[in-house]
Order: structure tokens, then sequence, then C-alpha cells
């Protein structure tokens, strides 16, 4: 990939994007990181569903106010021009991508997908079964039109079934298939967990596996075929010891907050504001290390901590002293030291911590990227390396319609006059209709 | 035909992270060949959960499900003999994939510099901790800390407490299914340039690249400088929002903010629901109101099961969820009839329910070809396809080679 003139993975492989929200939208990042040509298919007359694009099309100052970051921390706080083009939670997975406009709601809008169809490879989306429907969106449309097509559907819980229009975030799905409660603190009950949305995480890296595989499939055969990955379908194998657990034992797992089953593990408080450092200490070994990396205080003698059985059953007493060592160093600095004498150990990071974590800079794994409506910054990159370096940034997180031109008349040859005329009945544009609030 | 029928894969791994992404390549129809050691085999072997609580090499629950349609081999790779048959298997296969510590493969001779030069076009796969390289590369790890150094920990919890981890493993394999598609780009790559490739997967990196939070929340402090922390226990989003206690359980309501019209139909339309004074700009986030509110929902959410709350939910379009156990999981007819869940008969393990097809392809559907492996049950089968007699299998399995 460094050399100029090596191919990237899936240069000449085309990817139509209906995706929202992020598990779609991640599962194609995969893919035009590895070179695919990936096009999002947007429109200027409906706003995605949020959190897509953001919240509102055009949110006031206040509203951005009391959001959090990770939905609201446009560049400045400020929604300034074209707020959707500014979204960190969209401008997380939209690099390498491009984006077009088009308005399936009206038959001319449908035929302009149909070309699209006709010269791609693979068709990803992941909304709500009965909206592909309002908008005629099947695979035996699209098979029709070119049999080796890929369809990947993600849909929340199935395409058919019982739970077919079930709508769901990563957060539900995480509680219909069993990970919520696994995941609180020990002493609370299920009313305080809060969301994590790693089915999303898991759905779109799940998404560009199977992508990839029928990618091959169709390289031996020349088939394309339909995909249906329900996202909370996809997640269980992820809970593979719980699952099974209840499959030999019948038993329910509860949760153990940040313990561990067979470890002493904690997450405990360092110097400074909610500063905190995870210690797993899986056996004797680990044990003698640590007490060698604090210096052998008396405490470590106890016939309470004598072996690793009885440190698991005395650990509350266990934590109490552990904590009383952390408490005096730096997050960062008690991760060192432990690391340093061989004790698995980790600060937790925050955001500004991880910007200036080491490894993270010496690898390369931030990556500096440009948006007109966004201005330059660096980015979290890509989760692997191949030979050598991390997928790079070709182009930086994709505009609302920037491709339209392209796509238009240089891949579907439409005329000027053609364009002109989508232009003016408002399929293309860079800007959401103004009746949009 | 499976999509991946034409793959080879050496397979070095153990545990989860390396194990779930040749799980996946195995699932999907690639021939993997597993090595482990001699004896102790794959450590997955002595973790739980096991029948009864009593451990058994062949009955760890987490190895029988990480393990499905592979093929096991024992290989002593730090004997000579050992190592030098597992460079003949790698000259056949289209990827390797690791997951020892950087450099144990070099110094077994089974670098990626060595494993080329007798297979140009190869792929090879390292998953671990930190990376292959960097000041972090020797650190050792947990899922725990993986989360806490790449992932939202820092944010997930109440912000009166400590950070909080995920349900075991999930991070290990999130980082084993990065894996799997970092193999299929690679593999693209091998094709088409007629060169081997290396991959490099960092445990830690596919937390601080995942897109749950993560990304957003560092792309958010990156714009702005600010930080992204933990909760207050008390909901300020709107309402009803949050987890709420039901008549057998908890369920998960997302109706406040913008979707709480939606709410409203879900509750009934009761008249008082109807005033003004509820859509007036501000409301969500005024807590008399939200006071006012809960006098009428929570009576209304503890008269019902969590089904029934999220049934009711659905039908007005409102984002809801039951918290489930595992039990309702297995016990859910839906899943069960979607052909969720797999079965599959093992020698000893017996007969079990497993976690089944990610996701399902028309063509080239997923299956359990084959439970997982009993320790060295494909070493005479592989030893055969190497050339070697049965009088040599028994000298090598003397020597403690195989």
């Amino acid at each position: 990939m460094s050399e100029p003139g090596v191919a990237l993975p899936l240069e000449g492989v085309r990817v139509l994007d209906l995706t929202i929200v992020w598990a779609g939208p991640y599962c194609t990042s995969f893919l035009a990181d590895m070179g695919a040509e990936v096009i999002r298919i947007e429109s200027t007359q409906t706003f995605p569903p949020a959190p897509t694009r953001g919240a509102r099309a055009r949110p006031s100052q206040e509203e951005l106010d009391r959001s959090p970051y990770y939905l609201a921390g446009l560049p400045g706080r400020v929604p300034g021009d074209r707020p959707w083009n500014r979204t960190p939670l969209f401008n997380a997975h939209a690099r390498n991508k491009r984006s077009m406009t088009v308005d399936l709601l009206r038959p001319e809008g449908q035929q302009v997908l149909d070309r699209l169809v006709e010269v791609s490879d693979v068709f990803v989306e992941n909304n709500p079964t009965r909206t592909m429907e309002r908008l005629s969106i099947s695979y035996e449309r699209f098979r029709a039109i070119n049999p080796r097509i890929i369809m990947m559907r993600m849909p929340a819980y199935g395409n058919s079934g019982p739970y077919r229009d079930y709508r769901g975030f990563g957060l539900h799905m995480d509680s219909v298939v069993g990970h919520t409660v696994l995941r609180g603190y020990a002493d609370m009950d299920a009313s305080t967990v809060t969301p994590v949305l790693v089915c999303d995480a898991a759905g779109g890296t799940h998404g560009a596996f199977a992508v990839l595989a029928a990618l091959n499939h169709r390289e031996r055969t020349g088939e394309g075929q339909l995909i249906e990955l329900p996202q909370a379908e996809a997640f269980i194998p992820m809970l593979g010891s719980h699952f099974m657990d209840y499959s030999m034992n019948g038993r329910n797992g509860g949760t153990r907050g940040n313990r561990h089953p067979s470890a002493i593990q904690g997450c405990y408080p360092c110097k400074g504001e909610d500063r905190w450092v995870v210690i797993t200490l899986y056996d004797e070994r680990d044990w003698q290390r640590f007490r060698a990396a604090l210096g052998e205080p008396a405490w470590t003698r106890e016939a309470a901590f004598a072996d690793h059985e009885s440190r698991l059953r005395n650990q509350d007493a266990l934590d109490a002293r552990i904590a009383g060592w952390t408490s005096a160093r730096g997050h960062v600095e008690a991760m060192e030291t432990l690391q340093a004498a061989g004790v698995a150990a980790g600060a937790v990071l925050d955001q500004a911590d991880a910007y200036a974590d080491r490894q993270l800079h010496e690898r390369g794994f931030f990556q500096e990227a440009h948006q007109e409506d966004t201005g330059t910054h660096l980015y979290p990159g890509a989760p692997y390396r191949r030979s050598g370096e991390f997928p790079r940034f070709r182009r930086g997180p994709v505009r609302l319609g920037e491709d339209n031109e392209y796509v238009y008349k240089r891949l579907l040859g439409y005329s000027d006059d053609e364009y002109a005329r989508l232009e003016a009945n408002g399929h293309i544009g860079m800007d959401y209709d103004e009746s949009i609030e | 035909m499976e999509a991946l029928s034409n793959v080879r894969v050496l397979d070095f791994t153990h545990y989860v992270a390396g194990p779930y992404c040749t799980k996946l390549l195995a699932d999907y129809g690639a021939d993997v060949l597993k090595i482990e050691r001699p004896q102790a085999g794959d450590p997955a072997r002595r973790l739980g959960p096991f029948p009864d609580d009593a451990p058994h090499p062949e009955k760890s629950g987490l190895f029988l499900h990480l393990n499905t349609n592979k093929r096991g081999v024992t290989l002593n790779l730090k004997t000579r003999e050992g190592a030098s048959i597992a460079r003949r298997l790698s000259e056949s296969a289209d990827v390797v994939v690791e997951n020892f510590r950087p450099g144990v493969m070099e110094r077994l001779g089974l670098g990626y510099e060595a494993l080329v030069e007798s297979n140009p076009r190869l792929v090879m796969v390292s998953i671990s901790n930190f990376g292959q390289d960097g000041p972090y590369r020797d650190w050792r790890g947990s899922d725990a800390i993986f989360y806490a150094m790449g992932g939202e920990m820092y944010s997930t919890g109440l912000d009166d407490r400590e950070p909080l981890k995920m349900a075991d493993d999930v991070v290990l394999y999130q980082a084993g299914t990065v894996g799997a598609v970092a193999v299929m780009g690679a593999l693209f790559a091998a094709r088409r340039s007629d060169e081997a490739q290396r991959v490099d997967v960092s445990i830690f990196e596919t937390q601080a690249g995942s897109i749950d939070r993560r990304m957003s929340a560092l792309i958010a402090y990156q714009y702005t400088g600010g930080i992204s922390g933990r909760r207050p226990v008390e909901n300020t989003g709107g309402y009803p929002q949050g987890v709420f206690p039901c008549k057998d359980g908890y369920v998960e309501i997302t109706g406040g903010g913008i979707y709480f019209p939606r709410s409203v139909r879900m509750l009934g339309e009761p008249d008082f629901l109807a005033e003004e004074r509820w859509h007036a700009p501000g409301a969500q986030q005024d807590p008399d109101l939200k006071a006012e509110f809960e006098e009428f929902f929570y009576p209304w959410v503890l008269s019902r099961t969590k089904r029934e709350v999220w049934v009711a939910a659905q039908a007005a379009r409102v984002l809801s969820a039951p918290i489930n156990t595992m039990q309702d999981l297995h016990a859910d007819p839906v899943f069960a009839e979607r052909g969720v869940f797999a079965e599959a008969e093992h020698p000893v393990a017996g007969h079990l329910r497993y976690p089944g097809r990610p996701f399902l392809m028309e063509r080239t559907p997923w299956s359990i070809r084959a439970p997982a492996p009993l320790l060295g049950q494909h070493t005479p089968e592989v030893l055969g396809e190497l050339g070697y007699t049965a009088t040599d299998a028994a000298r090598l399995k003397e020597e403690g080679v195989v």
C-alpha cells in the first residue's frame, strides 16, 4: 500500500451504501479503507434517522450545549454551516467514502438507483425492513438488474419473523441478547446500567467479513448473493462462555462488575480527579511480581493473602490494600510501574490521554484528515495494519452530496442538462431542504 | 459449497481472540488446521464453563464454542522436527494466524520472513496485546485492560463510581472479528499483487478504532477539547429514558426528547399528556414535569412484564428492549425459530446447544460440519498428508514432537 501503483485489496469493487447510524457505516468503512469505491446514497429531502448525521439537520446552540460530546461535539462546539458534515458521530466512519444524493421517494430517483445497481458490486443497508419495503428495495429487484450483486442487509432482529419490525439501537440489542445484565456494578441493580454500543461495532465488523467472504465466493463462481446479518444475532457468539454456561448448566451469569472469573482484577482509584487503573493478577507468579513492584509491603505477607485462593476469597480486603497503593500514584505512573515489573495493568485513558498515548503515536495510529466544513484534524485510524502501515485516509470525512458530479456524470453518464434538471428537482444538492429543521 | 472452501489456514492461536478469528473462517468453510501443544493443548481447554463445573480438557464450553470446524494437530514447536513440520504445513497454507507474544514465532523459526521464503504469497496475521512494535510491545493485558486503555471504559458506568468493563471476553471477540476482516483483505491483496502480506492486529487498537463510542468521543475531543465522562445516576436526557424496573425484571426505554410523542402513544395517550405544557420547548428538561410524569409512568411499567412493555413500545415505534438473561435468550421462541442457535454432538462433551451463525449467506450457508477437535485428533491424518508413515508417527509421538 505504501508504494504508489500497487493496487489496494478492493480497488475496482464498487459498494453502494444506504446505511444509517453506526453498524452499517462501520461495515462500509472497512471496505472503503481497503480501496473499494464506497458511495453513500443520501437524500437532501429527508434527514436520516438520528443520530446518523446528528439529531437534527439544523440543531440550535442550546441543543448542542446540553447533548453529550460524542453526539454533539461539533468543531468549536457550534453548529456552523452544514452541521451535518461536522458531527463526530458521522465523521468517525466517513473517511475514504463518496456521497451522492437522490430522492428515492420519487420515481425518477428510483431510476437513478437502478442505474447505480447496474454498475456496482455490493449493496449494503441497515434500515428498518419496513423502510426498505416502502422504497421497493429488495434483493430480487437488484438481482434482476445485476445478477452478480452482493446484497448485505443488517436489520436489528431479522428481515422476517415476529421481530422483523422491532426497532432498536445497539444498546437495545445489547439488552435483548443478554449482555446488559452481565455488565453492571455487582452491588447495584440493572436500572443503573449505562449504555454501550458494542453491538454496532460487532455488527459492522462481522458485516465487513461477510461481504469479503461473499466477494471471495463470487470471484470463484461469478455468483452474487443475499446476506442477512441481524445485528442482535451477530453479537450472540461474542457472549460465548455465558451462552455455553447456560447450555451446560442452565446457569444465568450475573454481573461481577470489574472482577474476573479466576484472576484478581479491579479498577482502582489513582491520584488526581477521576483517575483509575485496572490491574489483573492471574496467578501466583503475578502476585510475586506485584509484591516486588510495590516494594514488598508488610500487608502482602498477611495470611489472608497467602495464596491465590485466599486472595480471591478475601478480595474486598485486598482491593482496599491495592487501592491504598494506587491512590498515591498517577494512573499512567501506576500502569508504567506495574508493566515494567511484568504485571498486567492499564490506565483508564480518557480521550485526552488516548491522544497523548505514546504507543498509539509511535505506531502511527492517528491520521490527519481535512474536510472543508470541518477543517483539519487528527482522527483515530483503522484497527489493523497491513504490510507495515494502517490503511490510509485517502480522503477526509465525506460531505453530503460531495460526489454528485462524479456519480451522475462520470459514473452514470448523465448529461449536463439532465444533471441540471435533477438539481432543480431537488435530487442533487449539498444542503438539506430548507423545510428540514 | 461454502464461501471460504478454497482457503487453507494454519492456525497457531489459543485462548479467545485468535481462535474466534479462525472460527469465523472455519465456520464459513475454510480448512483450518489448529496447532496445539502436546498434552496441555490450548489453555482455553482449562477455562470453563464445564458441565457441572468439573474441569475436563475436552469439555470446556469456551473451547468447544471457539474451535468448531477446525482440525486439531498437536506439535511441540520447541523441537526441531516439530518446527520443521509446522514450516512444511505453512507451505500449502494461504493464511497463517498466530497470537503468541511478539517475537515468539521468530524464535521458533516460524517468523514471517522464514515462512515467506517457501511460500511467497502467504498471508500472515498476528494478533497481539499491543502490536508487534512500539514501547508497549511486550506489555501484558486482559480484556478489562484493553477496554480501559483503548475503549470507552472511562465513560462507561456512573460518575460517582469506578469505570466499568463489559462482559468477559467481548473485547477479545471484537479483536478476533477485526482479525478475520484483515485476513480477507490481505488475501485479496496477496492475489492481486502476487506478494506475501503481513497483518498486525493490536487488541488495544481494535478498541481505539472501535465505533462503540470511542472514535466519536475521541473526535469530539479533537473538535472541542471536551471530555466525555460517565453520567450521573439521575438521567437528564429527557423522559422516559433509561432502564426501569418492571413486573418480572427490567426494561430499557429510549422514549425521551424527540421520541416523547411516541412514548405518549405507547402509554395509550392519556388525556393529561395531551396538555400543551408537556410538549413545550424545555419540557423534557423540566425536573418537576419529569417527577409528575413518573408518578404516572412507574405504576404503568411496574404492572407489566418486560416483554409486554417491549411489545407496547414497538407498537408505538418507541425504542425499547427487555433486559434479558441468558435464560430469556435461550427460551426466546423467535430466536430459536430463526435458527440462531446450533446443535452439535461432541464425542466427549455430548450433545450441546451452541451460538449459531452470526449472519445468513443465501448461497454459502454457515454450518457446524464438525465439533471442536479432540486434542491431537487429526495428527495421524495430517502427518499422513505430509507423507509420514505410521512408524514415523509412532516415533514422533515417543519423542514428544506430536
